[in-house]
């Protein structure tokens, strides 16, 4: 195999040599060291994946996590590994301009000076440049693409298909697009996916009654003459994770055996290299690497994590590289194979942060955007407050934006208690930024965003915690569905990873008080997952406060205390809430 | 959230019933019927369901497959399949061990029929799927967990 990890750092070393570091004038002023983004080809076989973009069409300010614990085998590992941690473990320069986008590390002060990430102006311009460089090569979507902000919602989600298209993706494979329900999903892969030659591919998902497969399992592509075979996996809990009632006639789950026949086939008709382009989440992808033979790469997502170089899982038969590659449109993963003699003698992967300030926007693409956002530009630019506090979503337990939305459920609802779901997705604000309706729309922009006032016992209250908290922490990853913990407004508590259901959460307390078993509480939440459920859209709550409020300072976060992971766990860092 | 949790608490209480997608001619719903095994369906609990099949002490045996999701997408539906490889199988039995009446089912096979059965049962609540297979007049068992979860918050 070939040198990655030197490469990685030669590119490092151009990046510093060409003014790359923090304290950058020419990063400050936005010039783009010319030679950021020349990535040598390597080989004949080449890849682009992105992935949970989750609808940002536009730059953001995206913030990673100091709190992703990995449990049982995955303690101390790739993809559980943050700030300094991560640094380490790939050879990245502190202060650098890899630093600030694999990390939380300074992340205000090291925003000012890199500027904006993603943007599909800009990722479209960095898709060409790579493009140019390497015929033939297909470009990958690894889903959560057509969900996450404000216009794709308000246009059904033809922003993004119309984005994508012009983007140049060949391949995609589902997640959050179901939520726009399947009749909205076939006329989308029948009608202007088919048009424009995009492959919407996923072998794990049948039919509920006879089990046919929905959607193609997989497409050969030929590049440069060499086969090459790319299997779909969508992410296995839609039906659980997300509303059932809007895929009733679907099943999906993780399926091995399925990923096995297809890959076997794909063999048989002669592929030299076979993807899977997953949506598994990354500790689920690690498992199935070891488990199914003759992959030759997973490129993953749905877990969001910035993985700079592919983790090599041994299997029965040989060995399987697997990636993750952010979120937010932050980075487009390339990955080169040089294939000889009919197999892959060596391969090149790169996980390059989308800088905007560095990548000029592409004028096609540019004005696509421009018009898709012209007749919500009123209604996106209102200003509802200003944030002093940083606001991020992004950690394990709880972010500064999920505590803003379960104070003001807790307010307007007049709830003891309240929960926010653990979503992974969510774009950053500086302190002084501007609370606009399109960031607030950044954080809730689903099609099921039902608020809802429920009484509950703290029985319940403590089974519903601990049900998700399995769902994050269960030692076997094809348990866990890739969100975070649920976040909770107005009770305080203590968690043990490492314990198994019903025993991790303990010490639960509300304004000082142990939560009674046997005590109703009012608790407020929003997106449920159950059919029919009424309630007003969590924005128009939310707006309310805001405008009320016109100044966001002093949040609290309520993180729970963490006990049985030890001080010096690899996944965490810079953690208030406590930890032992 | 809520009312699919309180859906899936209700679940609990109910008792395991049996949908049977198995191919014509495997079982006899006659002789099914007229072999109806009071004490081991109704019973609470996996000891007693055991012992109303007359099964004490299968041994551990990886010669049967469970086919069963790892998370059910429906508690309601959960489909299962069980393959048993073991020479001479006679009879199949399914049981939901945490459900309020784990026993979900049993099948008789006719001499030589292939050792399959495919279905679909209730659960209540995360559990152990188990199939205890009689052959030769001796009793096997595999489990697999089934999870049900009240969902949301993925992703």
């Amino acid at each position: 195999m070939h040198m990655n990890r030197r490469e990685f750092l030669q590119l490092l070393a151009v990046a510093a040599a060409s003014g790359m570091a923090l304290d950058s004038k020419s990063a400050l002023a936005g010039k783009a060291p010319a030679n950021f983004y020349d990535v040598p080809r390597h080989g004949n076989v080449s890849f682009m994946h992105f992935t949970d973009c989750h609808a940002q069409l536009m730059p953001v300010w995206f913030r990673e996590p100091n709190v992703n614990l990995g449990i049982g085998s995955a303690n101390g590992k790739a993809p559980h590994l943050v700030g300094r941690h991560l640094l380490k473990k790939f050879g990245i320069k502190p202060g650098s301009a890899e630093a600030h986008a694999f990390t939380y590390l300074d992340f205000t002060e090291a925003a000012k000076v890199y500027g904006k990430v993603g943007g599909f102006a800009h990722l479209k311009t960095l898709v060409d440049k790579i493009r140019a460089q390497r015929p033939g090569a297909l470009l990958l979507d690894g889903g959560d693409t057509w969900q996450g902000s404000a216009t794709s919602l308000w246009t059904n989600a033809q922003d993004m298909v119309d984005a994508c298209i012009a983007l140049g993706v060949n391949i995609m494979t589902p997640h959050w697009e179901s939520t726009f329900g399947a009749e909205r999903v076939m006329e989308i892969v029948n009608g202007d996916f088919k048009k424009a030659g995009i492959d919407f591919v996923a072998q794990n998902v049948v039919t509920n009654d006879f089990g046919d497969q929905v959607f193609k399992p997989y497409v050969m592509k030929e590049m440069n003459g060499v086969k090459v075979a790319i299997i779909g996996q969508a992410f296995p809990y839609t039906p659980i994770a997300n509303p059932r009632w809007m895929v009733p006639d679907w099943s999906f789950g993780i399926r091995d055996d399925g990923m096995q026949k297809w890959v076997d086939d794909a063999r048989a008709n002669g592929a030299k290299v076979v993807i899977v382009l997953s949506h598994n989440g990354m500790d689920v992808d690690l498992k199935m690497a070891g488990r199914v033979t003759g992959i030759d790469a997973i490129f993953g997502g749905h877990t969001h994590d910035g993985v700079p170089q592919p983790v090599k899982i041994r299997n029965a038969k040989g060995v399987t590289l697997v990636t993750n590659a952010g979120s937010n449109g932050k980075f487009l993963g390339v990955m080169d194979f040089d294939v000889r003699g009919g197999k892959i003698q060596s391969y090149q992967y790169r996980l390059l942060p989308v800088f905007s300030n560095l990548l000029p926007a592409d004028p096609a693409m540019d004005a696509l955007i421009t018009k898709v956002r012209a007749p919500y530009e009123d209604k996106l630019s209102e200003k509802l407050a200003v944030t002093d506090d940083f606001l991020y979503r992004r950690g394990n337990f709880n972010g500064t934006w999920d505590q803003l939305l379960v104070d003001a459920l807790m307010e307007v609802k007049g709830a003891d208690a309240a929960f926010s779901p653990g979503f992974r997705w969510g774009t950053t604000l500086l302190p002084g930024d501007a609370i606009t309706m399109e960031r607030l729309m950044d954080q809730t922009a689903i099609t099921y965003p039902q608020t809802t006032l429920t009484e509950m016992t703290g029985e319940t209250i403590k089974s519903i915690m601990e049900d998700v908290a399995d769902n994050l922490f269960n030692t076997d990853p094809y348990y866990q569905q890739g969100g975070d913990m649920v976040r909770v407004g107005g009770i305080e508590y203590t968690i043990n990873p490492t314990k198994k259901i019903g025993q991790r959460i303990s010490n639960m307390t509300l304004k000082g008080k142990p939560v009674d078993a046997n005590t109703v509480y009012k608790v407020a939440g929003w997106a449920p997952v159950g059919e029919g459920a009424q309630g007003e859209p969590v924005w128009d709550v939310v707006a309310a406060y805001l405008r009320d409020k016109k100044v966001i300072k002093g949040l609290k976060l309520n993180e729970p205390r963490i006990v049985g992971i030890g001080k010096s766990n690899l996944g965490i860092a810079d953690y208030r809430g406590g930890l032992s | 959230m809520n009312a699919l949790r309180r859906n899936v608490l209700k679940g609990a209480a109910g008792a395991g019933t049996v949908a049977i997608a198995v191919a014509a001619g495997l079982l006899k719903p006659t002789q099914a019927m007229a072999a109806w095994n009071k004490s081991a369906f109704e019973a609470k609990n996996v000891g007693d369901a055991m012992k109303g099949l007359g099964v004490a002490g299968p041994a551990d045996s990886k010669e049967i497959t469970i086919k069963a999701p790892d998370i059910a997408e429906n508690g309601a539906v959960v489909p299962v399949e069980v393959t048993s490889s073991i020479a001479g199988t006679t009879s199949i039995a399914i049981l939901a061990e945490k459900n309020a009446t784990p026993l979900v089912g049993t099948y008789n096979m006719a001499g030589g029929t292939q050792g399959y059965i495919s279905t679909r049962i209730k659960m209540g609540q995360t559990s152990l799927v188990r199939a205890v297979v009689n052959a030769g007049g001796k009793s096997y068992t595999a489990a697999k967990e089934v999870k049900v979860t009240i969902g949301g918050c993925g992703g």
